[in-house]
C-alpha cells in the first residue's frame, strides 16, 4: 500500500514538473495575419505602432513567450509614450500590457505543444489526477478503521510549515501572480486546454479557462481524498459533494455553456458583493443587452443578494454558502484541509479580522455606491475621484491580491480560510446576518468539554471553540463557516452544528456543566 | 489584601482562581513545579500523536495570566507550615498565605513492581512524562515494542498514541475483559474487539511480574506474572490508575486519608486550608460516586464551588448527576446516571448492539418501577442535558425510548438508530413504544 502511495507521489510531482517545464517549451510567431487580425479587431491607428511591430517582430520566430512579450510591452511603451506626448489620445493603445501580449501571444505559439496537445494534457493533468489519486486512494486501507486519523499532522513538514509547505507555498503564489498579473506567460497551458474549452464553449482556452479547469481538477482529486478521510462522517460526505457539485455546474460548466449559446458569461452562485463587479457598468450593459436571460440573470443577482442569502443564513447560518456552495470555500475545503489548523487562534488575530473583512466590505459598498452613481449619471467622478480607479484598486487590492495571492497562495503559511475570514465582503454580511439574526449555533454539550484543544486546532476560521465549549456555552460567532471539523474531532461528543428556534440561541442554558443547579443559578445571577 | 496561594495549576486550581478572581479583588498565586502555564492534562496523548502541538492544549493565552492579576510561581512545595500559613519549597525559599487550595492533582499508580523506576518506565499523566514517552518511543526503529500495563482509560490511550506511530503494543490488563469492573459485559467485549482491530497485542487476564533492566539501567524487558513469559520492550508504560499527589503533606498536620481530606464544603481540617480535584477525598462519597473522583469536570466544579466558599459565599459541593465520556481509539463512549458493570438487585439492563460492532448502548433502570437509572452509549452522543433533566425528573425507561430522539447528539445528516433501538427493546420487553419525533420545543424546555 506504501509502495503505491509513493508510485503515485513520483507520478504527481513528475506530472506537476512537466506541467511547469511546459512554460519553457515550444516556438512563437506573430504571422502577419495574427498581426491584422488584431490591428482590426482592436481598432488600433497607431501608424508608428503597426510599423514597427511590422518590422521588430511580425514573422519573426521567438523560442521565449518571454522574450516576445518584453519585445512587445517594449514597443507599446515606446508608442504610448510617443502618443502622450504629441497629445494623440486616440492613437494610444490602451489596456494592461500583458494583457495585450496575451493576445498576441496565444495565436502565435506553434511547435511540440500546440502539435500534441491531447499527450501533453496527459502528461500534466493526467498524471497529476492518476499520481494523485494513486496517493490518496491506499488511505482506506492505511488508515485503518474509520475515524478521526490526524496522525502526525504537526510532525509533517508540508502540514507544519516546514520545508515542503514553504515549497508548496511559492508554488502557489507563482502560480497566482502568473494568472493574473502575466497571463501571456503562461500561453502554453492554454494549449492543452483548447479541445476541452472548444468542446464547452466553443472558444479557446483562456487564461481563465485554465484557472477553471484546474480549480475543479484540484477540488475533484481532494474531494476524494476528504470522502476517504471522513467516511464515517455523513455531514463531511455530503457538504464535499454539494461544493463539489456547485463548483463544477454552476461555476464550471454552466457559465461556458451559456457562451457557447451567446449568452453572457454568468455563475448562477456567485453573489454580490463576492461578485464585486456585478454592478460594473460593462456587466450590467452586457445583461441588459442579452435578452430576457441576461436581463433575469440581473434580477436573480440582485434578489440572491438581498433575500436568498440572508434568508437562507436565518435557516441554516452562513455555512449554506460559505461550506455547501461557495467556489472559494469549496476549494478551501479540500484543498486546503491539510492546512486548517494553521490559522491563528490569538485574540489579535480575531480583532485584526473584525476590521479586515468588516473594511473590505465597507470598500466594495463604497465601490459598488460610486459605480451606480456613475452608471446613473454618467459622471467619471464621485467626490473628486474618478470611479475607474476605486474599481482598479479594488480589484488590484482585494481581487487579486487579496483573494488570490494571499487567500490562497498562503494556504500552507496562513491556513486555508484566510480570504474567507479576513477578506470576503460577502462573508462579512453573511457573518453579520448569522450573528444577529440566524437559527443556526453550535451547541455546547452541557460539562463533558475537557478543553483538549482539538475543536480550536483544527478550526480553519481561528475561533477558539474550546472557549466557549469550556464553559458550557454555544458557539455564535459571525466568522463561522459551519465546515463541521469541530464536532468531528471532538474526542468526547461536545459539539454539535444545528438549526434551532432562536430562544436559547445564545445564553448558555440553566443546568450547566453538570454542577448543581444550587449553585449554578447563583452563578449565573452574579 | 487577603493572599490565596494555590498549589496546582490543572484545571482545578486555575478554576478556582478564575472564579476568584471574578468574584474578588484578592491577591492569587498559583504555584506548579510541572509547567510555566496551565494546560490540558487530558490532551497530553494529541500532541505525542501530532494532532497538537504542546502550544495548542494550553485554554488560555500566556498574557491572559498578568492581565487577571494571577502570579504564576514555578516551583515544587516540599512542606506546609499551618502554624506559620507558610509555604517551604525544594530550593528552601518560603511563601506566606492567608488562605491556602490545595490541588496538586494525582500521580500514576505504582504497586511496588520490581523494576518500576528504571529508564524507559513511565506513567502518562505529566507533561515529563509525555517526554519521556517521546524520548523512548519517538518510533519503530527505536523501540521495538512497548509494554502497557494496567487496563483503564489511560492505558488505552497510551496504547493508541503508540500505535499512531506505529510502534508495536502489548497491552496487560489485569482483568479478564476490558475495563469490566466498570463497563457491563457487552460493552467490554465490544472494546476488546476494537482494541485487537488496532493491531493491539490485548492480554486479558495478565499481570506483570517484574520489569527487567539492561546493563545501563534501563528496561529491556518484562516478565508476566502467570506464565513467567518474557517480553522484550523498550518503553514500559504503568497506567493502573491514579492516586492523590500528597506525599508532600505527609507531616503537616493537615487529615490524610489517601488524599487530603475534606468535608463537603471542601475545608480541610485546616480553618484556611481547603483541598478541591483529584487530590481531594471526601469523609462521606456524594451519592455513588467515589470519596475520591479523578476526573476533569469534578476537578472543575470543586474549582468554582471553593471559589464560592472563599468570596464569602460559603456553599457546599454538589455535583450533580454522574456522567462522564472517553474515547476507545475510535469508539466514543458517554454516559449518563449510573450503568454499573453488574446490574444491581433491583436493576435490569437493556442492551442493544448495531451490527457494525461500534455501536451500542445500555440502559439501567428499576426492575419494579421502571425508573431510568443510567445510560451507556457507545459510537452515539447523547445530549447531557436532556438526560440530566430526565434523571432529575425520574423519568420511567419507556418515557427514555419515547423521546430518544430529543437525546441523539450525533452530528447532522447521521444515521439515527432510535428505531432500532426501540424494536429491540419493545421485542425483549413486549412492549408498544413508538418514537417521538425530535422537538425542539421539549429539548428547550426548561422543566
Amino acid at each position: 500500500m506504501k509502495g503505491i502511495k509513493y508510485t503515485g507521489l513520483v507520478i504527481f510531482i513528475t506530472g506537476l514538473a512537466i506541467f511547469t517545464a511546459l512554460l519553457f517549451m515550444g516556438k512563437y510567431e506573430v504571422t502577419s495575419e495574427i498581426f491584422d487580425t488584431f490591428i482590426s479587431n482592436k481598432g488600433v491607428k497607431s501608424e508608428l505602432f503597426i510599423n514597427t511591430f511590422k518590422e521588430k517582430i511580425v514573422g519573426k520566430t521567438y523560442t521565449s513567450q518571454v522574450q516576445l512579450s518584453a519585445d512587445i510591452r517594449s514597443i507599446l511603451e515606446t508608442v504610448n509614450t510617443t502618443h502622450e506626448t504629441n497629445q494623440e489620445w486616440d492613437k494610444i493603445i490602451w489596456g494592461k500590457s500583458h494583457n495585450i501580449a496575451y493576445d498576441f501571444i496565444k495565436p502565435a505559439g506553434k511547435g511540440t505543444v500546440q502539435d500534441n496537445k491531447g499527450i501533453f494534457w496527459w502528461l500534466t493533468f493526467g498524471l497529476g489526477i492518476i499520481g494523485g489519486l494513486l496517493f490518496i486512494l491506499p488511505n482506506v486501507i492505511l488508515l485503518g478503521p474509520p475515524g478521526i486519523k490526524n496522525d502526525g499532522i504537526f510532525l509533517n513538514s508540508a502540514t507544519n510549515k516546514g520545508w515542503i509547505g514553504i515549497l508548496v507555498f511559492v508554488y502557489l503564489v507563482a502560480f497566482y501572480l502568473l494568472l493574473y498579473f502575466f497571463p501571456d506567460l503562461i500561453v502554453n497551458w492554454t494549449y492543452i486546454l483548447d479541445p476541452i474549452s472548444q468542446s464547452l464553449s466553443g472558444g479557446l482556452a483562456s487564461q481563465w479557462f485554465v484557472y477553471g479547469f484546474l480549480y475543479c481538477t484540484i477540488m475533484t482529486v481532494m474531494a476524494v481524498r476528504m470522502y476517504i478521510k471522513y467516511r464515517h462522517n455523513r455531514y463531511q460526505i455530503v457538504r464535499t459533494t454539494s461544493v463539489l457539485f456547485f463548483q463544477i455546474g454552476f461555476a464550471f460548466l454552466i457559465p461556458e455553456i451559456l457562451v457557447r449559446f451567446n449568452q453572457p458569461y454568468y455563475d448562477f452562485k456567485n453573489a454580490f458583493p463576492l461578485d464585486y463587479d456585478f454592478f460594473f457598468d460593462w456587466n450590467i450593459n452586457i445583461l441588459i443587452n442579452s435578452g430576457g436571460l441576461g436581463v433575469f440573470m440581473l434580477v436573480w443577482g440582485i434578489v440572491l443578494t438581498l433575500v436568498i442569502v440572508p434568508v437562507m443564513v436565518y435557516f441554516f447560518g452562513k455555512r449554506w454558502y460559505c461550506s455547501w456552495v461557495c467556489g472559494c470555500g469549496g476549494l478551501a475545503e479540500t484543498l486546503g484541509d491539510p492546512y486548517r489548523q494553521l490559522s491563528d487562534k490569538r485574540l489579535v488575530a480575531w480583532k485584526l479580522e473584525r476590521w479586515l473583512i468588516h473594511g473590505v466590505l465597507v470598500f466594495s459598498l463604497v465601490m459598488t455606491a460610486a459605480t451606480l452613481y456613475s452608471f446613473f449619471t454618467e459622471a467619471d467622478t464621485v467626490l473628486g475621484i474618478k470611479t475607474q480607479n476605486i474599481q482598479y484598486w479594488y480589484g488590484l487590492l482585494i481581487g487579486s491580491w487579496f483573494s488570490g495571492v494571499i487567500g490562497t497562495g498562503f494556504y500552507p503559511i496562513l491556513g486555508n480560510r484566510t480570504w474567507c475570514r479576513f477578506g470576503c465582503p460577502l462573508a462579512a454580511y453573511l457573518g453579520l446576518v448569522q450573528r444577529f439574526k440566524s437559527r443556526f449555533r453550535i451547541t455546547t454539550n452541557g460539562g463533558q468539554c475537557i478543553s483538549c484543544g482539538n475543536c480550536s486546532t483544527y478550526c480553519e476560521q481561528g475561533i477558539d471553540v474550546r472557549a466557549y465549549a469550556q464553559k458550557g456555552e454555544n458557539i455564535v460567532r459571525s466568522s463561522c463557516v459551519g465546515c463541521g471539523i469541530c464536532s468531528a474531532v471532538c474526542p468526547r461528543g461536545v459539539l454539535k452544528l444545528e438549526n434551532g428556534p432562536e430562544t436559547g440561541r445564545i445564553n448558555p442554558t440553566e443546568v450547566l456543566l453538570g454542577n448543581d443547579v444550587d449553585l449554578m443559578n447563583f452563578v449565573n445571577k452574579k | 489584601m487577603e493572599h490565596i496561594v494555590i498549589i496546582g495549576n490543572g484545571i482545578s486550581g486555575v478554576t478556582a482562581a478564575r472564579h476568584i478572581r471574578k468574584l474578588s479583588d484578592k491577591k492569587i498565586t498559583i504555584i506548579s513545579g510541572e509547567t510555566d502555564f496551565f494546560f490540558s492534562r487530558t490532551a497530553l496523548m494529541y500532541v505525542y500523536m501530532g494532532h497538537l502541538k504542546f502550544e495548542h492544549t494550553q485554554p488560555y493565552e500566556d498574557w491572559f495570566w498578568k492581565k487577571n492579576r494571577i502570579t504564576l510561581k514555578k516551583g515544587f512545595v516540599t512542606a506546609v507550615d499551618h502554624a506559620q500559613n507558610q509555604l517551604i519549597f525544594q530550593n528552601e525559599e518560603t511563601l506566606s498565605y492567608d488562605t491556602l487550595i490545595i490541588a496538586t492533582g494525582s500521580k500514576p499508580n505504582k504497586f511496588g513492581w520490581p523494576g518500576q523506576d528504571l529508564d524507559g518506565v513511565t506513567g502518562l499523566y505529566h507533561k515529563q512524562d509525555l517526554e519521556r514517552v517521546t524520548q523512548y518511543a519517538p518510533d519503530p526503529k527505536t523501540c521495538k515494542r512497548a509494554v502497557i500495563v494496567g487496563g483503564g482509560l489511560i492505558g488505552i490511550e497510551l496504547a493508541e498514541m503508540l500505535r499512531s506511530r506505529n510502534v508495536p503494543v502489548t497491552f496487560l490488563v489485569r482483568e479478564s475483559s476490558f475495563w469490566n469492573g466498570v463497563l457491563p459485559a457487552g460493552e467490554s467485549a465490544l472494546i476488546n474487539d476494537h482494541i485487537k482491530e488496532h493491531h493491539i497485542d490485548l492480554r486479558l487476564g495478565t499481570n506483570l511480574k517484574e520489569i527487567i533492566a539492561d546493563e545501563h539501567g534501563k528496561a529491556k524487558a518484562i516478565v508476566i506474572q502467570e506464565t513467567d513469559e518474557v517480553i522484550e520492550c523498550d518503553l514500559v508504560g504503568l497506567t493502573a490508575g491514579v492516586s492523590p499527589n500528597i506525599d508532600f503533606l505527609k507531616d503537616s498536620g493537615i487529615e490524610l486519608g489517601r488524599g487530603v481530606k475534606v468535608n463537603r464544603f471542601l475545608e480541610t481540617n485546616i480553618p484556611n486550608i481547603y483541598a478541591i480535584g483529584d487530590c481531594a477525598e471526601q469523609h462521606e462519597p456524594i451519592g455513588s460516586r467515589r470519596p475520591i473522583e479523578a476526573v476533569w469536570y469534578t476537578g472543575r466544579m470543586m474549582g468554582e464551588t471553593v471559589a464560592q466558599t472563599i468570596c464569602g459565599n460559603r456553599i457546599e459541593y454538589k455535583p450533580g448527576h454522574w456522567f462522564n465520556s472517553a474515547k476507545f481509539l475510535d469508539i466514543e463512549y458517554q454516559t449518563y446516571g449510573w450503568v454499573f458493570a453488574k446490574p444491581k438487585e433491583n436493576e435490569n439492563h437493556f442492551h442493544w448492539k448495531h451490527e457494525d460492532h461500534a455501536k451500542c448502548i445500555t440502559i439501567a433502570y428499576d426492575k419494579d418501577t421502571h425508573l431510568f437509572i443510567g445510560i451507556n452509549t457507545f459510537g452515539i452522543r447523547m445530549r447531557h442535558e436532556i438526560f440530566d433533566r430526565w434523571l432529575t425528573a425520574g423519568k420511567s425507561v419507556e418515557y427514555v425510548m419515547e423521546h430518544l430522539k430529543d437525546a441523539n447528539f450525533d452530528p447532522e445528516l447521521y444515521i439515527s438508530y432510535e428505531t432500532q433501538i426501540i424494536d429491540a427493546f419493545n421485542t425483549e420487553n413486549n412492549t408498544t413504544i413508538t418514537a417521538k419525533p425530535k422537538s425542539w420545543k421539549r429539548i428547550f424546555s426548561k422543566a
